[in-house]
């Protein structure tokens, strides 16, 4: 199984680096995984790391990007509210990229 | 993840095949081209055999030591069980009828990829075991033993066919060579042989009744959050209701609708459907999936993974079942379920509330399909519907191998577009209807590290695409399945940018004019519309 060093300990992940468990994560291991990409996790990226991380302990499953554009329009004004904005901060997809930060795993099926 | 070539690199296509046979030309795994093998917790949350860590890639593929005798006794054991599958092992002549209708083939030049030759790689260790011929001859009658590189090659080629059946509307004897594959990834999975993308799906929708793994209060936020949506664009307030005890109708849809863009815009405009109509139907949270990647795993498994929405169509006591834009959904009704369930006959003949309309032909399933369902009530006038809203489209309509091969449904979704939008044009007719090119991703292929398979299995679909979208400005795709929708966007972005996807109900949302409603000024994407916006910049 692949897997991420990270201060001293050893976390379990997919292929793709998603963490195999959402209940290991820490704030400190996003940075980690954020920084072996090259990219420097500012408070804008944390907000969406947070609130995906309330959501999946709400409802078991990283929302779909409809719900996380309108939920930061709700939280964070309109401005920031739109795919642009989210693609802007996670280039690789913010369902892509900001879920495998904030520990959760990857959607499947017909999607 | 392997590094997905430009349109133009993957586009020069070498047919030209090996210079040795192919018995002596082993399969060699390319990058982009296989999917992640299954981690050990799917398989051990269905009960599966041979729970544990391995990698296609790798050599040792962690079998159990007497790997040969669970294979061979699989095979024997299926053979005896399905006399189809023992017809298709035997009666192929070679024919090659079949060997350039594969959109795998076609996409890719491996000569493997002709049906022909992909069956040809169990037929081949069929003789070597089951046939008098192979047993005396062996080579010389086309059989071979079983071996890891038998088996790998198997493997490989079994998750390079999307199970279309494009090949066996050419076959002059009628094998159904996706019959083959089935059995084959069955065989596979007796050692634990799947992948990951098909296993995730299966372990979910045991657990939850739905691929995504999709909790009740989940679905019914989502939900929620796209009445908002309607609300917004229509200033309709629609309340869908769950679970909800003697309903009349139980609708279906995959999961996927739920999910992923665009096929939530498709799930609104079913929700803006059934209220307009005033249907008296529920949602149910416990069997939210139309799909079934058992399908894809195992005859049990397809088996154990269907039957939740009948259970569910009991326990709510509907009178019969609305079926949403699925693709393979229909394939497992139709083709399956009465054979492992019997009819069912607990629900009552589907009858429209609207039109009065009886679904006779679905008197066992008493299930039916969406497009069928709307393409009656325009039949009979009961929508008040302004195609104009679609004017900014140009569609053309891809035909889903399940409901197009496995249930002839043709003319039901193109009367739905020709009446909710202007401008359709049709691909192709050697790539539509019964001979429909696949979107290259069915059948659990639609996982990210296969994306080169995937945009080459794609390719001849996208190719007649572009021809339309040339000729006639083509800008948006429709279909009426939920893997299409997925599956066929990325496709459209790769070879034919500029060329939307969308389900026929998301027409239907943008074109019904409701009892109430406000000027619209947008989409159900919420882009606004075309001509408004015109008007207002004048």
């Amino acid at each position: 199984m692949p897997t991420l060093e990270f201060e001293g300990k050893t976390y379990d992940v997919d292929e793709e680096g998603y963490l195999n468990d959402w209940q290991v994560w820490s704030e400190p291991l996003a940075g980690q995984m954020a920084k072996l990409d090259g990219l420097e996790l500012s408070d804008a990226h944390w907000d969406v790391i947070r609130f995906l991380r309330d959501y999946f302990q709400k409802y078991q499953i990283a929302p779909m990007i409809k719900i996380l554009v309108k939920e930061i329009a709700k939280t964070m004004g309109p401005e920031k509210g739109n795919t642009k904005y989210l693609y802007e901060l996670y280039p690789a997809g913010p369902a892509k990229q900001a879920c495998r930060y904030a520990g959760l795993p990857k959607p499947t099926g017909c999607v | 993840m392997a590094k997905l070539p430009t349109p133009d690199e993957l586009s020069k296509i070498n047919y030209k095949p090996p210079e040795k046979r192919w018995v002596n030309t082993p399969a060699e795994f390319k990058d982009g081209f296989w999917c992640f093998g299954t981690r050990p917790k799917y398989l051990q949350a269905v009960d599966m055999p041979n729970p544990r860590e391995w990698k296609p890639i790798e050599d040792d593929w962690k079998l159990p030591e007497n790997w040969k005798e669970i294979f061979l006794e699989g095979f024997a054991e299926r053979l005896k069980k399905y006399r189809s599958f023992r017809l298709f092992m035997d009666i192929c002549v070679r024919c090659g009828a079949c060997a350039d209708k594969c959109h795998f083939f076609l996409g890719t030049g491996d000569p493997k990829n002709m049906p022909v030759l992909r069956a040809e790689l169990l037929r081949s260790v069929y003789r070597n075991y089951f046939t008098t011929s192979g047993k005396l001859l062996g080579k010389l009658a086309g059989a071979r033993e079983i071996t890891f590189d038998v088996l790998r090659e198997l493997w490989y080629y079994a998750f390079q066919c999307t199970e279309c059946r494009r090949c066996s509307v050419f076959c002059p004897y009628g094998i159904d060579t996706a019959e083959i594959t089935i059995i084959c990834r069955e065989l596979l999975n007796l050692l634990g042989l799947n992948t990951d993308w098909t296993m995730g799906p299966v372990a979910n929708c045991y657990r939850t009744g739905n691929h995504l793994g999709l909790e009740p209060h989940t679905i019914k936020s989502i939900i929620e959050s796209m009445v908002e949506d309607i609300e917004t664009i229509t200033g309709i307030k629609i309340e869908p209701t769950f679970n909800r005890k003697g309903a009349e109708i139980l609708f279906i849809t995959p999961s996927g609708d739920l999910f992923g863009d665009p096929g939530t815009y498709t799930c609104m405009g079913y929700m803006m459907l059934f209220h307009e109509l005033g249907l008296n139907y529920t949602w149910s949270t416990l069997a939210a999936e139309g799909g079934n990647f058992g399908l894809f795993t195992s005859n049990e498994m397809a088996k154990k993974l269907a039957y939740k929405i009948y259970a569910e169509a009991k326990r709510l006591k509907v009178k019969w079942i609305l079926g949403g834009e699925c693709g393979h959904m229909w394939r497992v009704w139709n083709q399956y379920l009465e054979t492992w369930h019997g009819p069912t006959d607990f629900l009552e003949t589907p009858v429209s509330p609207i039109t009065g309309t009886k679904f006779d032909y679905t008197s066992s399933l008493k299930a039916v399909h969406i497009a069928e369902f709307t393409a009656d009530l325009i039949k009979h006038g009961k929508l008040n519907l302004n195609p104009s809203r679609n004017d900014y489209l140009k569609v053309t309509f891809h035909d889903s191998c399940n409901t197009a091969r496995g249930m002839g449904i043709f003319e039901e979704p193109r009367h739905i577009i020709r009446n909710v939008c202007n401008h359709f044009y049709e691909m192709p007719e050697n790539t539509i209807r019964e001979q429909t090119f696949c979107c290259g991703s069915g059948s659990g292929l639609n996982a990210g590290e296969n994306m080169e398979l995937r945009m080459r299995g794609g390719f001849p679909r996208a190719n007649a695409v572009k021809h339309v979208h040339k000729h006639y400005g083509i800008n948006m795709l429709a279909n009426i399945c939920a893997i299409d929708r997925a599956a066929l966007k990325p496709l459209m972005d790769y070879w034919v940018p500029g060329v939307e996807v969308c389900g026929v109900h998301e027409l239907v949302g943008n074109a019904l004019v409701m009892k109430g409603e406000k000027e619209r000024t947008t989409t159900l994407r919420s882009e606004p519309l075309p001509e408004k916006e015109a008007k207002e910049n004048v």
